[in-house]
C-alpha cells in the first residue's frame, strides 16, 4: 500500500531521497503515505467525476435544450435535483470518510508516540540546531549540534525550544513538522523504522538564513548508536601535533572561544554550535556545505562568503593560523 | 493647481524620512575584511597645548545610526554577557551606561576603543576575543543606551523581560566626560 | 434658479424625467447634471462609481504586472541548485514583495473594483451608496501602494514574509523600519478595503431597482454582498495585528513579547482569522464573475439559484471558522486541531455545490466556447484541482508533512490563479465592451488562454512533487541531489509561459482600446441589466430607472421593461427601495464630485507614514485629516423639500 501510494502519487523524481516525505522510514511518515494514499484515491475519483461531468456537459449533442432561445430558459430537468442530492451525499460520505481515516492516523501517531525511551532537546537558533540528548545522570547528557543520531526501532521524544525567532522541526523521512516558538514548549515524536541517512530543514521562514538551516539525521543499530553517545560523551581530543597544538591555542584563547564550546578546553562559549566532536558530523553550518578540508578552510577563512548574515563573524585570519585551526577542528572527531 | 506644491513638498519630506539608506544598510562582513587597523580614539578629554580630540575615525559612519549594526550590537551585549556588569544601562559592578558620564569618552570610538583594550578597574579587554566589527557593533549599540543613536535606527525592546523604557523613548544624555566631576 | 428659490417653487416646476421629459433631451440633462468637473482637479475629485472601478481595476493590474516581475525572478534564481542569481536578503525582500503585493494590493483590490464598476450597474441604479467615501477608498489604497513600492525602489522593502509573524518583525529582529513599512501598509489597505465594502453593502441593501428582490438579485451582486460583509468583519483582525505590531517596534509594549505575557501566536491567529476569510474574499466574487459568464454563455439561466446563493452565504460564514488550519503544527491541542480538520473539509461542500451547479447550467444549455467561458472551463478544471489538495491538508496527519512547503505553494496558486485569476481574466474579456465600448479580439484572447491555462499548469504542478521531496517554503536555493532540480526547473519554464500570456492579455487589452470591434449595448446576449444601457454607460447609466420582475431581466421583460419616473435631472438623485422586495422607498440625493476625499487621504497617509517614525505624528497628524473630514461632511445640499411620497 506504500508503495502503492507513492506511485500513485505521481513521484516524477527519485522517492528514495534522504528528505523525502514519501520515504516511509518513520512511523508517522509511514502514515503519513499510506493516508495521502487513501486521500488520493478519493481526490482523483472526485476530480475525475467533475471533470468527466465538464467535458460530457459541454461537448456533447444537444436535442432538448432550456435555453433562452428555446424560450426555456428557467426550466430546469427533474434529474437536476436527484442529481444534486447524490452529489452533495457523494461529497459527505468522501469527507466524513477522509476525516475519520485522518483522526485514525492521528491516534496512530499519538500512539506510536505515547512511550518514549529517548528524550532530546533541540532549540533552535538563528540558523543552527542546539541539540541535547536529555538524561538523569548529568554525566550522561550529550550536547551537539545541528545532527541527530538516533536508535532505530526507539521512539524518541523531542522538547523543541526557540531561543529567538519561530523556527521548524522537519525531518520529512520520519515525521511531520512542529514548530519552536519562543516562550513555548512543543514536542515531537520520532519512531525510526529504517537504518538510513537523512536530512531535515527548518521550515518556518526565520530570518535570512531561513534556506541553510539543515540537520544530519543518522538512524542507526542501537549498538552503533550507543558507540556513537560514548564517544560523544568524551571530552575533546587533544592536539596530536604542533599544528593541532598551535590551532588548539589559537581557538581557545581567541575568538572562537567567546562563542564555541569544546569540551576539556577552555572554550566554553554557548552561544554557538558545540563543536566537541566537529569532526564527527557530515555538515558544516547547518547541512550548508559537507564535511571536507575544503569547505573547512573556506568555512573558517570567511563564513559570511558561505552563508552571508549569519551569526560567525569573519575573523580575518592569518593563513598560518588558519591551517593551524583547520588542522585541530579536523582533529575533533 | 495650488493644491499640488503641498503635496509634492509633502511627498519629498516623507521620501526623504522613509529613505535614510545608511539605516537600512545591512554589512555582512567588516570592511576592509578582518580589520586589524589599531584604534586612534583617545580616551583622555583634555591634550596639552591647544590640541583638539581627534577626528571621528572613519569607520564610525558604517556603524553609527545604522540599525543592523545597533541590532548585532545588542545581540552581542546579551551573548558577551556584559549585563553581568553593566546590568542593561543601569550599572552595577561596571559603570552606567545609560548616564550622561563618560570616564574615557562617550563617543562611538571611544567606547569602541575602550571595548578594545579595555579599562582599569574591571573592564575587560576583547580585542581577540570578538573582531573589530563586532566591536563596533557593540558601541554603536551601548550608544543607544543613553539615547546618542538617531532614534529610527533603534529597537524598541527587545525580546525579553523588560529592563529599560523602550529604547524609541530614550531622552539623550549629553556627553559629559566624567573627569570633571571630580574636581 | 438658488436653491432657496426652487424651494418656494411649486413641485411641478422641478424638471423630473417622465414621459413629458425623455430621450435625448433628458439624456443630455442628465449628462450634465452627473457630469465631473473639468480639469485635473475634476479628475481628482470624480466620485463616479465607474472611473473609481475602473481606476482600480487598472492599479490593481499594474501591481499584478509588478508582483508577476517579482514571481519571474524569483523562479529564475530557483532554476537551478545552489544558484547566485539573487542573494539571500534579496529573495527575502523579493519573496515578501510579491507575497504582499499578490495579497494586499492586486487580489482584494481587483475584487472590490469590479464590485464597484459593476454593482450599480446591475441592481439598477446611478451611483454608489457613498460615492466620496468610494474615492477615498481607491486614493487610500493607491497611497498604501505607493508606500510599499517606494520602499521597495529605495531598497527598504520588507523582508519578513507577507505574514510578517513575529518575533521575527518584531522591534528585536526586524532590523530598522521594514517591518513597519509592511505593516502600515496593511493599515492603509484595509481602511481602503472597509470603506468599498461599506459603501457597496449600503449600495446593494437599498439601491436596487424597484421589483429586484433579493431572490432576483445577480448572482454576482449577492458574492458582492457576502464578500463585502466578510471584509467588514475580517479586515479588523488584522488592522488590529498590524497596529499591535507597530506598537511594539514604535513604543516598545509587549503584546508579541513572551517573556512580559505576551504571545508570538496572538499574531498568527489574529492574523489568521483575517487570513482565511481573504482567500475566500477573493474567491467569492469570481465565483460570482463565473455565474454571470455561465448564464450567459449557456444562454440560461443558473440552474438552482436558491443553492448557489446558499453556497455563497455558507462559504462567506463557514470561511471564519477555519483558521487554525494554517496552526496546525504550532503545538496547540490536537482535539482542537479535529474541530478545524472537520471545518475545513466542510467548506468544500457549498463549492462543491457551486460546481454541481454551474457544469448542470452548461449541460441544460447550449454553451458557446468563446473566451469567457474558455476561462471558466479552465477555472474548473484548475480550482478543482486546488480544491482537492486543499482537503488534503485540510487533514492533521498530512498537513504537518506538508505545511510550508511548496506542496502548499502549488495548492494556493492553484486556487489563486486557477480559483480567482480564471475567472478574473474571463470577466474582463466579458465586461471589457460594457466599459470601453468594444470587443477584446477573440483569436488572441483564445491564444492568451491557451498559453496561460497550460504554462500555469506546467509551472504549478511540478511543485506539489517539489514539497513531497522536501522542498521547504520561502528559501532562496535548495540543495543539488534531493530530487528538486527537475520540478524546479520545469515551474521557472512554465512561469516564463504564464508571463508571456499576461503580457499578450494586456495587449490585447490595450490594443483592443482603438482597434477592437464597437460593441453593440448587449453583444453576448446577456440577461442582467448593466446590458440594458449603452456601451460604455453613460455617466449616469440609466436613463430611466428600470423595474424588474425576474431574474433575468433582458430575457424576460427585453425591449418592453418598464422604468420609473420622477427622479430630478438637475440634481443627483437616487431612489432607494426596501431591502427585501425592492419596494420604492425614498428618494435620495447623490454626492456630488469632491477633492475632500483626495485631500483627506493625503493627510492620512501624512499621519500614518510619520508615525511609523513617532507616536506623536499619530495626535499632531489626526488635525489635518480632522480639517479635512469637517470640510469633506459640512453639509451643502439644499434642505429638503415638502414633497407627496411616490407611491
Amino acid at each position: 500500500m506504500q508503495r502503492g501510494g507513492a506511485y500513485l502519487s505521481l513521484c516524477v523524481t527519485s522517492c528514495a531521497g534522504v528528505q523525502n516525505a514519501f520515504g516511509g522510514q518513520g512511523a508517522e511518515d509511514a502514515n503519513f503515505v499510506r493516508l495521502f494514499a487513501v486521500f488520493m484515491v478519493v481526490c482523483t475519483v472526485m476530480y475525475l467525476i467533475v471533470s468527466a461531468a465538464l467535458v460530457i456537459a459541454v461537448w456533447r449533442r444537444r436535442q432538448a435544450t432550456r435555453t433562452i432561445e428555446d424560450r426555456k430558459h428557467h426550466e430546469t430537468s427533474a434529474a437536476t435535483r436527484p442529481a444534486l442530492i447524490v452529489w452533495t451525499v457523494l461529497i459527505a460520505v468522501g469527507l466524513v470518510g477522509l476525516t475519520i481515516a485522518s483522526f485514525f492516523t492521528d491516534r496512530s501517531n499519538a500512539a506510536n508516540g505515547s512511550k518514549p525511551r529517548l528524550s532530546l532537546t533541540v532549540t533552535a537558533n538563528q540558523w543552527w540546531w542546539d541539540v541535547e540528548y536529555n538524561s538523569p545522570d548529568a554525566s550522561k547528557i550529550v550536547r551537539t549540534a545541528n545532527e541527530i543520531h538516533l536508535p532505530v526501532g526507539v521512539p524518541a521524544q523531542v522538547t523543541l525550544k526557540s531561543n529567538d525567532v519561530i523556527h521548524s522541526f522537519w525531518i520529512p523521512n520520519l515525521a511531520g513538522k512542529q514548530d519552536l516558538i519562543p516562550g513555548r514548549v512543543t514536542d515531537a515524536q520520532l519512531l525510526p523504522r529504517k537504518t538510513g541517512l537523512f536530512r531535515g530543514q527548518c521550515a518556518e521562514f526565520c530570518g535570512v538564513q531561513h534556506a541553510q538551516m539543515a540537520l544530519d539525521v543518522t538512524v542507526e543499530s542501537k549498538a552503533d548508536f550507543d558507540r556513537w553517545y560514548a564517544a560523544q560523551l568524551q571530552p575533546g581530543r587533544p592536539p596530536a601535533n604542533p599544528l593541532q597544538l598551535a590551532g588548539y591555542r589559537y581557538v581557545t584563547t581567541r575568538e572562537c572561544s567567546s562563542c564555541h564550546n569544546i569540551s576539556g578546553t577552555p572554550a566554553g562559549g554557548h552561544v554557538a554550535p558545540d563543536l566537541t566532536h566537529f569532526a564527527s558530523r557530515r555538515s558544516i553550518a547547518a547541512g550548508a556545505l559537507p564535511m571536507n578540508r575544503g569547505n573547512l578552510y573556506g568555512w573558517v577563512a570567511d563564513p559570511q562568503s558561505q552563508k552571508p548574515g549569519n551569526h560567525m563573524p569573519t575573523v580575518g585570519l592569518a593563513a598560518n593560523d588558519l591551517h593551524a585551526i583547520v588542522a585541530y577542528l579536523e582533529a575533533l572527531k | 493647481m495650488s493644491l499640488r506644491c503641498p503635496n509634492s513638498v509633502l511627498a519629498l519630506a516623507m521620501i526623504a524620512a522613509l529613505c535614510s539608506c545608511d539605516r537600512e544598510e545591512r554589512q555582512t562582513r567588516g570592511k576592509p575584511l578582518g580589520e586589524t587597523i589599531p584604534t586612534v580614539a583617545s580616551p583622555d578629554t583634555i591634550f596639552p597645548g591647544r590640541a583638539t580630540p581627534p577626528p571621528l575615525d572613519p569607520r564610525a559612519a558604517q556603524y553609527e545610526g545604522n540599525a543592523s549594526a545597533i541590532a548585532e550590537g545588542q545581540r552581542l551585549y546579551n551573548w558577551m554577557n556584559c549585563a553581568g556588569c553593566h546590568f542593561h544601562g543601569g550599572g552595577g559592578m561596571g559603570v552606567a551606561l545609560m548616564d550622561d558620564k563618560w570616564r574615557y569618552g562617550g563617543r562611538i570610538d571611544q567606547i569602541a576603543a575602550s571595548i578594545l583594550e579595555g579599562r582599569p578597574n574591571g573592564m575587560p579587554a576583547w580585542r581577540g576575543k570578538l573582531t573589530e566589527q563586532q566591536i563596533w557593533q557593540l558601541a554603536a549599540y551601548v550608544r543607544t543606551l543613553s539615547g546618542q543613536e538617531r532614534k529610527d535606527a533603534v529597537s524598541a525592546r527587545a525580546d525579553e523581560v523588560s529592563n529599560t523604557p523602550p529604547q524609541t523613548q530614550t531622552k539623550r544624555e549629553p556627553l559629559r566626560p566624567a573627569d570633571s566631576d571630580q574636581q | 434658479m438658488t436653491p432657496a428659490e426652487r424651494a418656494k417653487q411649486p413641485p411641478a416646476k422641478v424638471p423630473r424625467d417622465g414621459p413629458k421629459l425623455t430621450g435625448p433631451k433628458l439624456e443630455e440633462k442628465l449628462a450634465e447634471t452627473w457630469s465631473n468637473p473639468p480639469g485635473f482637479i475634476g479628475w481628482l475629485s470624480s466620485v463616479d462609481h465607474k472611473d473609481i472601478g475602473r481606476r482600480y481595476v487598472i492599479t490593481a493590474l499594474i501591481f499584478l504586472a509588478l508582483a508577476g516581475a517579482l514571481a519571474i525572478v524569483m523562479r529564475l534564481q530557483l532554476s537551478k541548485p545552489d544558484n547566485d542569481l539573487i542573494g539571500a536578503a534579496r529573495y527575502n525582500e523579493i519573496f515578501t514583495m510579491h507575497g504582499t503585493t499578490m495579497m494586499f494590493l492586486f487580489a482584494v483590490p481587483v475584487m472590490q473594483g469590479m464590485q464597484i464598476y459593476l454593482t450599480p450597474l446591475m441592481i439598477g441604479t446611478r451611483s454608489n451608496a457613498f460615492p466620496r467615501l468610494n474615492a477615498f477608498s481607491y486614493w487610500t489604497y493607491l497611497a498604501g501602494g505607493c508606500l510599499l513600492w517606494v520602499a521597495f525602489v529605495l531598497n527598504i522593502a520588507p523582508d519578513i514574509g507577507w505574514f510578517a509573524y513575529p518575533p521575527l518583525s518584531g522591534p528585536q529582529f526586524g532590523v530598522g523600519k521594514r517591518a513597519d513599512i509592511w505593516a502600515q501598509m496593511v493599515t492603509f489597505t484595509e481602511i481602503a478595503a472597509l470603506a468599498a465594502a461599506v459603501s457597496l453593502t449600503a449600495t446593494i441593501l437599498k439601491q436596487r431597482a424597484p421589483g429586484m428582490s433579493l431572490a432576483r438579485m445577480p448572482i454576482f451582486v449577492w458574492a458582492t454582498l457576502v464578500t463585502s460583509l466578510m471584509v467588514i468583519f475580517s479586515m479588523p483582525s488584522v488592522a488590529l495585528a498590524s497596529s499591535l505590531l507597530l506598537s511594539d517596534r514604535l513604543v516598545g509594549t509587549h503584546f508579541y513579547n513572551p517573556a512580559e505575557n505576551g504571545d508570538a501566536l496572538l499574531w498568527q491567529h489574529l492574523f489568521w482569522f483575517f487570513g482565511h476569510p481573504e482567500v475566500y474574499i477573493i474567491f467569492l466574487p469570481a465565483t460570482g464573475f463565473v455565474s454571470e459568464i455561465v448564464a450567459t454563455f449557456s444562454r440560461r439561466t443558473i440552474v438552482m439559484y436558491p443553492i448557489v446563493v446558499m453556497s455563497l452565504v455558507a462559504t462567506g460564514i463557514l470561511a471564519f471558522g477555519l483558521w487554525v488550519h494554517h496552526m496546525f503544527a504550532t503545538g496547540l491541542p490536537r482535539i482542537g486541531y479535529s474541530f478545524y480538520t472537520a471545518a475545513s473539509m466542510s467548506v468544500s461542500i457549498p463549492t462543491g455545490l457551486q460546481i454541481f451547479c454551474w457544469i448542470a447550467t452548461l449541460w441544460e444549455g447550449r454553451p458557446r466556447l468563446q473566451v469567457p467561458l474558455l476561462y471558466v472551463i479552465g477555472f474548473i478544471f484548475t480550482f478543482v484541482i486546488g480544491g482537492l489538495t486543499g482537503v488534503i491538508i485540510a487533514a492533521v496527519p498530512l498537513d504537518l508533512q506538508l505545511h510550508d512547503t511548496y506542496f502548499i505553494v502549488a495548492h494556493f496558486h492553484y486556487v489563486l490563479i486557477g480559483g480567482a485569476v480564471f475567472p478574473l481574466l474571463g470577466a474582463i474579456t466579458y465586461w471589457y465592451p460594457k466599459a470601453t465600448g468594444r470587443m477584446m479580439s477573440e483569436t488572441l484572447g483564445k491564444v492568451s488562454f491557451w498559453m496561460i491555462f497550460l504554462g500555469f499548469q506546467l509551472a504549478f504542478f511540478p511543485m506539489h512533487i517539489a514539497g513531497i521531496n522536501g522542498m521547504p517554503r520561502r528559501v532562496y536555493s535548495y540543495p543539488a541531489g534531493m530530487g528538486l532540480e527537475l520540478p524546479n526547473l520545469l515551474s521557472s519554464i512554465g512561469s516564463m509561459v504564464v508571463a508571456v500570456a499576461v503580457l499578450l492579455f494586456v495587449i490585447n487589452m490595450v490594443v483592443s482600446l482603438r482597434g477592437g470591434l464597437k460593441a453593440a449595448p448587449n453583444p453576448w446576449g446577456a440577461p442582467s441589466l448593466e446590458w440594458a444601457t449603452s456601451c460604455p454607460p453613460p455617466k449616469y447609466n440609466f436613463p430611466h430607472i428600470p423595474v424588474v420582475d425576474s431574474r433575468t431581466p433582458l430575457w424576460d421583460a427585453g425591449e418592453k421593461m418598464s422604468v420609473v419616473h420622477g427622479l430630478r435631472v438637475e440634481e443627483r438623485e437616487l431612489l432607494l427601495t426596501t431591502v427585501m422586495h425592492a419596494k420604492p422607498d425614498l428618494r435620495e440625493p447623490s454626492a456630488e464630485p469632491s477633492i475632500w476625499p483626495f485631500i483627506a487621504t493625503l493627510a492620512t497617509t501624512v499621519m500614518f507614514v510619520s508615525s511609523i517614525f513617532s507616536p506623536w505624528a499619530v495626535v499632531i497628524g489626526a488635525m489635518p485629516v480632522i480639517i479635512a473630514l469637517t470640510a469633506w461632511f459640512w453639509p451643502k445640499s439644499p434642505a429638503p423639500e415638502r414633497e407627496p411620497v411616490i407611491s
